[in-house]
């Protein structure tokens, strides 16, 4: 920043560091890695939803010329998983299938399609087994046998039940009572860069380069399979080609090519097909909802018990977390005095599911935002009104314990509205408006396992002028490196491009736990602040002597010091000082409530948006267009406009895609459409213009205020949408995606006189566990911290 | 990375020769021109192949006559949708020809080869393991039909968007086959069934198409799909109307993607002909076109859905055919804007 | 089912015109340009996502069209002007699509770029000031996961601008 308070980068829409790298195809991803003598692996997957492995026959393949090595489960049988309680899985099956793409075998051939062929020549026999392909049926006892021997009764992976102040006294005190059910289909993230990685093994270590957004937790899961200390095992990120929480997870071929490498003593590559891709997976949980809300007769919201169930897919991933964040944020955005929340997440013979975009909780957002609308027409309120009376308050603690700090709920609403005219439209049949809210992390409170460390570290090195930053933080084109690179620049009073960056490997960077829950410029960006301070302050300590006159008065920006080009500073200070060298880390604060399951929820802030989609639908067709969408985004500080932009068109992209025809199906026990061609992701044909806009909040304790981008956005496009399909047609399509054929049948059921609506008919009966009773915080938890700041 | 599998590759010098290879060397060899259907059906192992023969020689002009218009198998449909005297003339066919897939695949598929383009199935048009991994159907590898299994034949779908459009015109088709040469109204190129979809000679080359203009001929194409671009049709109609004033003297409705053929409305067409065309005479043909299209659950979206937009392209097409200037586009919501 | 494997390799010896320069180059006739440009020529700007023409992400320019290099066989193209993204750039100086993308944000994860600076480049070069429309229709090929499209439509309009 500088004297006069403006700041030098912060805020200015500047390219991002990559960006030439990247319009000039020299950005090299983990595919365009060809290391001299490089082998290619193939992955032998499952024909079968669930099957036992009987045998595996693989001397065919290691006949074939050209093949190099040939691996089953028993090279690999130590199980991993991302989340400490779930570590169910093999990098390759040998007793058990659970899902069609389950991977078997693997080949390392000198070419990609003699892998291929050597795959294709194993022989397994399988006993197969009675398949679980829905919520329903893992609810009941299994025809064979359970899918995981954890868990339970039958097939169910996790049960949750909470309370938070009293839920009972909050019905009765309410007006009115409503009750809806919902369902969210899963989707997929399909990142245009299939996952890839290549390990090289030499001298007794391992180098893997990988398309993952989690470096760090890569490395953890390698050391455990591989039986191979951390110290040993090196993991690059390459340049990213998309992951929307689909590269999050330690994956079987990060662990496959790497034991190959050791095996062969060549370099070993292997990037999954398309379709391998689809079951790789670990996307958006199908989530069927049960809401019951109590309002005053003025809509202010009295209790709220909400159920959710969960699809999990064959293995644990993520799940666990996954359904705490089905129940968590409801709170974060309207104020609720009581609530109860029952999660269950139930294994079924599909990939399994974890994080994409919003991880667990863009589902229960379409089922809060639209249950909320339909309360608001039974009291003859307007919706948005009657959303903005129970919109939470910044500084304020939730029943469930979550830490609200800068809220701009409401400056995002009268953005939208205004620039909208939602409340003026024009009401006519085929056309029709939605509004709709939400909020997301910056960042989760807590790390995946447990420990006391810093969740990111930041060094900088200054040398002859040059500065360098080190961060574990890996880039997924979201611009992280930009981000980075924008804060010490702006500390140092340098440009960006001035910065050079070491990111994303295990050997040269300091921790960082990776690209998800929308934590990097949060906590990376403050972790760098700290280094970038330090930094400073050595500089201007020795521009300071030079000049004979008091630190206060020496000015930092455009490229000097005081009296000094930052070149010539850098050279007084490495004499003063020796090696300059800075660190600054950062760890959330502790603020997660004292019950078990409260680390997931709290985030040091959360962002909040706004979003309202226009759009016409036709009542013969049940065809929908979307002819324009309105957001904005209280990101707190937008530290580089342009990414924040960026990051809210992609996010009400993907939104939309989920909205209407993104959709994770299943026939017969395999996905039905695992190509680019069936999974219907919109082409720009299919985008409609959208107009952003950005709000700062300037959050206490975000990096110069800033918060969280690239997930909250999502958020309010799918309810959004189905609420102006309501405003055009009078009928409710309660799950996504709204697809044409459901919205014909609905309008069917309202000409015949039965409820306008097309969703789940119930919520199953599931066998939850007794209620944790919470007490909700004391009112003035925060109060002495907040003054503290 | 899909790979296609090993092949030879022949590059014949004329029509003609590549006929006799084709003869010669049977079932295993095929035809390739633009190859963006061929090459990842090929990827998908959905042919078993030695051989490809290259259709590079096709002509790759539009020869414009007095009445007929003569399009060579090679050109792509890119510069069909874009050639002056096929927008004005025959602007259904132009507009069909840019509506496939997407712009890529436009710059390299030809016209010939969406004529003979493969009948689709979402239980076919699947990788090899997926295919292994679901059993097999008859088409390729296996004994039965997935979508309906015990049916003694194959429904994959035609899914041409031009080969409606050429029906409609009357269009013919000119073939080289080993001994010689014959023109084939393309209303007789396919047969009903998934698997044997072409009534030609495997070894038959399509070397052009024959667009002949009757004054007064409006024709229209509309489709559906679920997104603006990439997707191939799910329902489409056709339409060559030819009016005297307002009555209509002659007409054509043919379908799209909603058998194994291009499906021609007959009951549809005798009952438009000699009508006015008015909204009411408009919409009782097209829910008589919409009768004989029978749908399965083997595309996008349910056939039920699918079978009632029939209906809707039907309409669609005939009120562009009718009311609107040659060329102009109509969309169906969900289609791309103007 | 797969026995092509065991089958015999037919290799042709092609003259490839790619960004202005002829290579000679000894390859299987089924290995796909995009293969041949990865794999045999060392040109990873041509990046890949579905190999099924599904995606446009390994769009190319053949004589100054777009076309897919997953769908291409490099014979069937020898003695055609090949374009990829490496043959964008004059020298060191961007193109300017590539200047406005890289202004604009347009590109992030980036993965889809390099095809959408070509079927842009494309365009720009039959229809010098596209409308916002002509741009989508023209770029309909191609998917991007991350952008949602905004931010390219706009780069693409910002370098028909300065072009003109």
């Amino acid at each position: 920043m500088t004297p006069n308070g403006k700041f030098g980068v912060i805020g200015k829409p500047l390219p991002k560091v990559d960006a030439v790298a990247k319009v000039t195809g020299r950005a090299i991803y983990a595919d365009d890695m060809l290391l001299p003598r490089t082998l290619h692996c193939r992955i032998l997957r499952s024909p079968h939803p669930h099957a036992r492995i009987l045998s595996i026959d693989t001397s065919a393949a290691r006949r074939i010329p050209g093949v190099q090595a040939v691996i089953t489960g028993a090279d690999l049988p130590i199980k991993f998983g991302i989340l400490p309680v779930t570590q169910d899985e093999r990098a390759l099956e040998h007793e058990k299938v659970r899902y069609v793409g389950d991977p078997i075998a693997a080949v390392a051939a000198i070419d990609e399609e003699i892998a291929a062929a050597a795959c294709d020549a194993i022989g397994v026999e399988y006993e197969v087994l009675d398949a679980v392909m829905s919520i329903d049926e893992a609810l009941v006892a299994p025809k064979d046998e359970p899918i995981q021997d954890y868990g339970g009764p039958h097939n169910i992976h996790k049960l949750v039940a909470l309370e938070f102040g009293d839920v009972e006294s909050g019905f009765t005190r309410a007006d009115h009572i409503r009750e809806d059910v919902f369902f969210f289909q899963g989707s997929t993230h399909l990142p245009m860069e299939q996952h890839s990685a290549t390990a090289t093994y030499m001298d007794g270590r391992i180098t893997l380069w990988s398309s993952t957004q989690v470096v760090h937790y890569v490395h953890r899961a390698l050391s455990k399979v591989l039986e191979l200390p951390m110290n040993r095992i090196r993991v690059i990120g390459a340049a990213h080609g998309g992951g929307f929480g689909g590269k999050t997870d330690p994956f079987a071929h990060e662990m496959i090519v790497c034991k190959l490498a050791m095996m062969t003593g060549r370099p070993v590559k292997c990037t999954l097909t398309r379709e391998e891709v689809f079951y790789a997976h670990r996307g958006r949980h199908p989530v069927l909802m049960w809401v019951r809300t109590g309002v005053t007769r003025d809509g202010l919201i009295t209790a709220m018990h909400f159920r959710t169930a969960l699809d999990g897919g064959a293995y644990g991933s993520y799940g666990v977390a996954s359904t705490f964040y089905t129940g968590a944020l409801q709170t974060v955005t309207y104020d609720i005095p009581a609530y109860r929340f029952e999660g269950c997440r139930v294994f079924t013979n599909k990939p399994p599911c974890g994080p994409k975009r919003g991880h667990g909780t863009p589902q229960p957002r379409f089922a809060l935002e639209l249950h909320l609308e339909k309360i608001a027409l039974d009291l003859g309120i307007d919706p948005v009104d009657l959303k903005q009376r129970n919109f939470v308050k910044a500084h304020t603690r939730t029943v469930n314990w979550l830490r609200v700090t800068s809220c701009g709920l409401d400056e995002c609403t009268e953005r939208v509205m205004t620039a909208s005219g939602y409340r003026n439209r024009e009401k006519r049949p085929g056309h029709g408006m939605g509004f709709a809210i939400s909020s997301y992390l910056s960042g989760a409170g807590t790390a995946i396992y447990w420990n006391d460390m810093p969740h990111s570290e930041v060094q900088i090195k200054v040398d002859r002028g040059g500065v360098t930053a080190f961060c574990g933080a890996m880039d997924i084109g979201q611009g992280s490196d930009s981000v980075l690179a924008t804060i010490v620049a702006e500390e140092l009073g340098l440009q960006p491009a001035d910065v050079r960056l070491v990111t994303a490997d295990t050997d040269t960077t300091p921790i960082d736990l990776g690209s998800y829950s929308s934590r990097v410029t949060f906590m990376a960006g403050n972790a760098a602040i700290e280094a970038g301070r330090k930094m400073r302050g050595m500089l201007i300590e020795a521009v300071a002597a030079k000049m004979k006159c008091d630190a206060a008065a020496i000015e930092v920006g455009s490229g000097r010091i005081g009296d000094f080009s930052f070149e010539e500073a850098s050279v007084l200070a490495e004499g003063r000082f020796g090696t300059l060298t800075t660190a600054g880390s950062y760890t959330p604060p502790k603020i997660a409530g004292p019950y078990k399951g409260s680390g997931v929820g709290p985030s040091p802030a959360y962002s909040y948006t706004a979003c309202v989609v226009g759009l016409d639908a036709d009542a013969r067709t049940g065809l929908v267009r979307v002819n324009k969408i309105w957001i904005a985004h209280d990101v707190g500080r937008a530290i580089n406009p342009l990414l924040v932009e960026g990051q809210v068109e992609g996010s009400v992209y993907m939104g939309l895609g989920e909205a209407l025809m993104e959709e994770q199906a299943f026939r017969k026990g395999l996905h039905k459409w695992p190509s680019m061609l069936e999974y219907k992701s919109p082409t720009f044909l299919d985008m409609p213009e959208v107009e952003t806009f950005i709000v700062e909040t300037v959050d206490p304790e975000g990096p110069y205020g800033a918060k969280e981008a690239g997930q909250g956005p999502l958020l309010p496009v799918p309810p959004a949408v189905c609420s102006a399909v309501y405003d055009a047609l009078g009928v409710w399509i309660d799950e996504v995606p709204v697809t044409p054929e459901k919205i014909v049948e609905a309008l069917r059921r309202k000409q015949k006189g039965e409820p306008a609506r097309f969703g789940p008919a119930r919520f199953p009966t599931i066998p939850y566990p007794p209620t944790i009773k919470v007490e909700p915080p004391p009112k003035d938890l925060d109060r002495a911290a907040a003054a503290s700041i | 990375m899909l790979r296609l599998p090993r092949f030879k590759y022949l590059r014949p010098k004329t029509a003609r020769e590549a006929a006799r290879m084709a003869a010669d060397l049977g079932p295993r060899a095929m035809f390739v021109a633009g190859g963006t259907d061929l090459f990842p059906k090929l990827k998908r192992r959905q042919f078993d192949i030695e051989t490809l023969i290259a259709l590079d020689f096709l002509p790759r002009d539009i020869r414009n006559g007095s009445i007929d218009c003569v399009v060579g198998a090679g050109v792509t449909l890119a510069a069909a949708s874009r050639d002056e005297h096929l927008t004005q003339s025959f602007a259904g066919y132009a507009e069909a020809a840019g509506l496939v897939s997407s712009p890529p695949l436009r710059n390299a598929g030809t016209v010939g080869g969406n004529l003979c383009v493969d009948t689709r199935c979402n239980y076919y048009d699947m990788t090899y393991e997926w295919r292994k991994a679901a059993g097999f159907c008859m088409k390729k590898d296996g004994d039965i039909c997935l979508v309906a299994p015990s049916s003694p034949r194959c429904w994959a779908v035609s899914s041409s968007d031009t080969a409606p459009m050429a029906i409609a015109l009357d269009c013919v088709v000119s073939l080289t086959g080993p001994d010689g040469e014959r023109e084939l109204p393309v209303s007789a190129l396919y047969r009903d069934d998934g698997i044997e979809y072409m009534a030609k000679q495997p070894s038959e080359v399509v070397t052009s198409l024959k667009l002949s203009a009757h004054r007064d001929t409006r024709t229209a194409y509309a489709k559906v799909r679920r997104r603006g671009s990439i997707d191939f049709p799910i329902a489409g109609a056709a339409v060559a109307i030819q009016l005297d004033g307002d009555r209509v003297v002659r007409c054509r409705i043919v379908l799209s993607a909603v058998a194994s053929h291009p499906l021609e409305a007959t009951a549809a067409e005798a009952f438009l002909k000699g009508k006015r065309v008015e909204a009411d005479a408009i919409r009782e043909t097209a829910d008589i076109a919409a009768k004989p299209a029978k749908p399965l659950d083997n595309a996008d979206l349910s056939h039920f859905w699918r079978k009632r937009m029939v209906r809707i392209v039907v309409e669609q097409a005939l009120l562009e055919a009718t009311t609107k200037t040659p060329g102009s586009k109509v969309k169906l919501l969900g289609q791309p804007q103007e | 089912m797969k026995q092509e494997v065991l089958r015999e390799v037919e290799r042709v010896v092609l003259a490839l015109d790619v960004n202005g320069e002829r290579t000679e180059l000894l390859l299987p006739v089924h290995k796909t340009l995009l293969e041949v440009l990865r794999e045999d020529m060392q040109l990873t700007g041509t990046k890949h996502g579905c190999e099924l023409g599904e995606c446009g992400t390994c769009t190319v320019l053949i004589d100054g069209r777009a076309e897919l290099s997953c769908l291409v066989l490099p014979i069937q193209v020898e003695g055609r002007a090949i374009t990829t993204i490496e043959g964008m750039a004059r020298g060191a100086e961007l193109h300017p699509l590539q200047q406005a993308f890289a202004e604009l944000g347009a590109a992030q994860c980036g993965y889809c770029t390099p095809g959408i600076l070509l079927s842009a480049k494309s365009l720009l070069e039959t229809n010098a000031r596209p409308s916002r429309d002509e741009i989508r229709e023209a770029l309909a090929g191609n998917l991007c996961r991350c952008t949602g499209y905004s931010k390219i439509l706009d780069a693409v309009e910002l370098a028909a601008g300065r072009m003109s």
